[in-house]
């Protein structure tokens, strides 16, 4: 018998690559200003590194924690720390930039605002990205990944709650707008899920029309082609004047809401944008039935209508899905821009922050809908991946 | 009983299936053999009117099948595809109780059904039944839809190409079970392969195909000894052929009183196995020995010789 020498010379600290570059970005972003500060909501701010916007020992604590969450992204450490680590430390940057408002403010000052700086922001996004890729390499299920997007969510929500970010800027602008705030939200959402459920109504027959009927399908997946490429702006314009005409001339059009602005004309381009994803994806995914199964749905005696709803819908449905997914998260962002038109929802803010140069008031539409789009990314992936065949085993 | 009378399809000029005229009498197996292309599938599509023929017609117990509308025909009607075809999105059970639902049987005879076909295909229902295709091997998803196409105790099945996936070893052990389930439930069953060895193990008459007409219809001991065409002798290869008539007759059949040397062979055997084993082992007497135990006397090699000749 033979002894194998296991000597081999083992690095005592392997390194990461995307650690390092992470860190990297960290190491640059905590010398850029943590906050900036202002005397008012419209001037121009003044920037505040870390250990000008935070209290001595703060300041020494949150560097330290860096320094702690660089180190174990540069080293090969398993990856559940990362994500533990990167997570832990994204929570402690808000509880700081809402620390950082509590004490740059000058007690009682009801005018001056804090807002994060861009070293906040730049921290923010190195240790998100450190999680997003602890995540990617764990393969964490779809529920499990769900669980995560609750814990976050549920992070911010007490964060919120709790009044921690209360001296920030952006919270500043919602206090003033409180009730605002909510109906825009609520009407951003009715855009957004209204123009998706719609669509998906009418684009799945439509899809499983233009799958059957090869006359139909070039001529009505280049329609909805050229719609996608009107740039959005241009068909919520164009839009005003022919729904002007409808509310006018068609009776009783006027009291279901019809109008040349507002809403309408918001939910019939969001709706018009979202026809491609969701017709191209039921033709897609009907065209890819495994023709074996479809034939064998014939040959076993199903009827059309008993082949469509028990072999070629369930077959095509994760593709459809996905169609689904791709309409929600543009519907998410798209919908901003009906606030151009007066149909309401997040973009009132940022339109209103770009006329008034208030940046805090910009975001306070953007952030909510760039959340809503992710969470709606996660929670939309997660439910494909469910719905779709589970994979072939291999070992 | 299936009458297939000049059955005949045409795509624009193209003939594919030419006047094809075959009976299948109740309980018999019909292979059809031919080269790729030759017609086989779409002869078997038009029996249950995956493909409606361009002319010529198709009687089952003596019924025209145009006359009940296609979805119902094919419910009464077995049907393996080439291939598999299982439905991925649904678990090995529910893919064997397509038929069953669709005919509207209640949820407990389904179950029974679905079980009782699983232990006849030798894959445990406990452990089974709620499987996907995908996570099965081959050979035991072509089980599956041949068990699919058994489900609704249909009086006739079509195959087509039910084993052309499998390895030899399991492709025997399919081929038995076929046999096996055949007889057990009378079933009549046309099936397609373009394996002559496969045809002469399974057909009770084996119906030759080239460029869409049928050559000849007989059974398998009467193709091998006349070949209506030169097509038919080829296909059944020349060099083949004493051995292929071997391998239609059992041990059992030759089987005289006497005493032998040696390892001793089973009276199911075929001729073929047997002569296989003298020219192995330099014998030219073999003792006969049931699975019980017990002797039945011995086989000569002379006397198979003599079965691969020529019959007159
Ligand atoms: N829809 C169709 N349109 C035109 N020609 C067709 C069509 N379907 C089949 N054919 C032609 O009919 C002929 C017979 O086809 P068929 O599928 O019956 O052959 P086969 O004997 O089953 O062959 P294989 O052993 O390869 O399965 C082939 O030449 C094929 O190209
Ligand atoms: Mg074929």
């Amino acid at each position: 018998m033979t002894t194998v020498e296991t000597a081999s010379p083992r690095l005592p600290l392997a390194v990461d690559k995307l650690g390092v570059l992470i860190a990297a970005v960290a190491a640059v972003a905590a010398f850029m200003p943590f906050a900036a500060f202002r005397a008012n909501r419209i001037v121009l701010g003044e920037a505040k590194g870390i250990f000008a916007a935070l209290p001595g020992w703060e300041a020494t604590l949150l560097v330290l924690v860096l320094l702690a969450g660089m180190a174990i992204a540069i080293t090969k450490v398993p990856t559940l720390w990362r994500l533990a680590t990167s997570l832990v430390v994204v929570a402690l940057l808000f509880v700081a930039v809402g620390q950082a408002g509590t004490y740059l403010t000058p007690p009682g000052d009801r005018i001056a605002r804090v807002s994060p700086g861009g070293g906040f922001w730049l921290l923010v996004f190195a240790f998100a990205l450190l999680a997003a890729d602890a995540i990617t390499r764990l393969k964490l299920k779809p529920w499990r990944r769900i669980a995560v997007l609750a814990a976050v969510a549920a992070f911010f929500a007490i964060l919120l709650a709790s009044g921690t970010l209360n001296d920030l800027s952006i919270l500043r602008e919602y206090f003033n707008r409180g009730e605002t705030f909510w109906r825009e939200a609520q009407t951003h959402l009715e855009l957004a899920l209204g123009s998706l459920v719609a669509a998906t109504v009418a684009g799945i027959p439509i899809g499983i029309l233009c799958y059957r009927s090869d006359a139909l399908r070039a001529p009505v997946l280049n329609v909805l082609n050229a719609i996608q490429t009107i740039p959005s702006i241009a068909l919520f314009g164009l839009l005003i004047a022919p729904l002007a005409w409808v509310a006018a001339n068609v009776p009783g059009a006027a009291l279901l809401g019809v109008a040349g602005v507002g809403a309408a004309p918001a939910m019939v381009a969001l709706f018009a944008y979202s026809l491609l994803p969701v017709v191209a994806n039921t033709v897609v995914g009907l065209q890819g039935v495994p023709p074996a199964a479809d034939d064998a749905a014939r040959g076993m005696g199903m009827t059309d209508w008993q082949r469509l709803v028990q072999v070629q819908f369930p077959l095509a449905f994760p593709v459809i899905l996905t169609g689904i997914r791709i309409v929600l998260v543009q519907n998410i962002g798209l919908a901003t821009i009906a606030a151009l038109i007066g149909g309401g929802g997040f973009g009132v803010f940022v339109f209103q922050g770009v006329t008034q140069t208030a940046m805090d008031l910009v975001l306070l539409g953007a952030v909510p809908t760039v959340a809503l789009a992710f969470a709606a990314a996660v929670v939309l992936d997660a439910a494909v991946e469910l719905v779709s065949p589970r994979e072939i085993p291999r070992d | 009983m299936i009458e297939i009378e000049a059955l005949t399809k045409d795509y624009l000029a193209l003939t594919v299936v030419d006047h094809v005229s075959l009976t299948v009498a109740d309980g018999e197996i019909a292979v059809v053999v031919g080269t790729s292309g030759s017609g086989k599938t779409t002869l078997l599509r038009m029996i249950n009117r995956l493909i409606e023929p361009t002319s010529g017609s198709v009687r089952i117990d003596g019924e025209d099948t145009r006359a009940l509308p296609a979805f119902e025909l094919r419910r009464r009607i077995g049907y393996a595809i080439q291939g598999h075809g299982l439905f991925p999105h649904r678990t090995v059970g529910q893919n064997i109780a397509t038929v069953p639902s669709l005919l509207g049987w209640d949820r407990a005879r389904i179950d029974r059904r679905v079980d009782e076909l699983l232990e006849l295909f030798q894959l445990p229902p406990g452990e089974f039944r709620d499987r996907m295709p995908s996570e099965l091997s081959g050979g035991q998803q072509q089980r599956v839809g041949v068990a699919r196409a058994l489900a609704a105790e249909p009086k006739l099945l079509l195959m087509d190409e039910p084993f052309g996936a499998l390895d030899p070893i399991i492709r025997a052990k399919a081929q038995s079970d076929l046999l096996a389930i055949q007889k057990r439930f009378g079933t009549t069953i046309v099936l397609v392969t373009h394996d002559m060895e496969e045809a002469i193990h399974l057909g009770d008459r084996i119906a030759v195909m080239d460029k869409g007409q049928l050559l000849q219809y007989a059974p398998p001991a009467e193709i091998i000894a006349r070949p209506a065409t030169p097509f038919v002798a080829e296909l059944i290869g020349t060099g083949e052929r004493p051995f292929r008539l071997l391998s239609l007759t059992r041990v059992r059949e030759l089987v005289e009183p006497g005493p032998a040397q040696g390892a001793p062979i089973s009276p199911d055997a075929t001729l073929r196995d047997a002569y296989a084993e003298m020219l192995w082992t330099g014998r030219d007497i073999l003792p006969v020995v049931d699975a019980t135990g017990a002797s039945l006397g011995r086989i000569r090699r002379d006397d198979i010789a003599h079965r691969a000749e020529r019959p007159q």
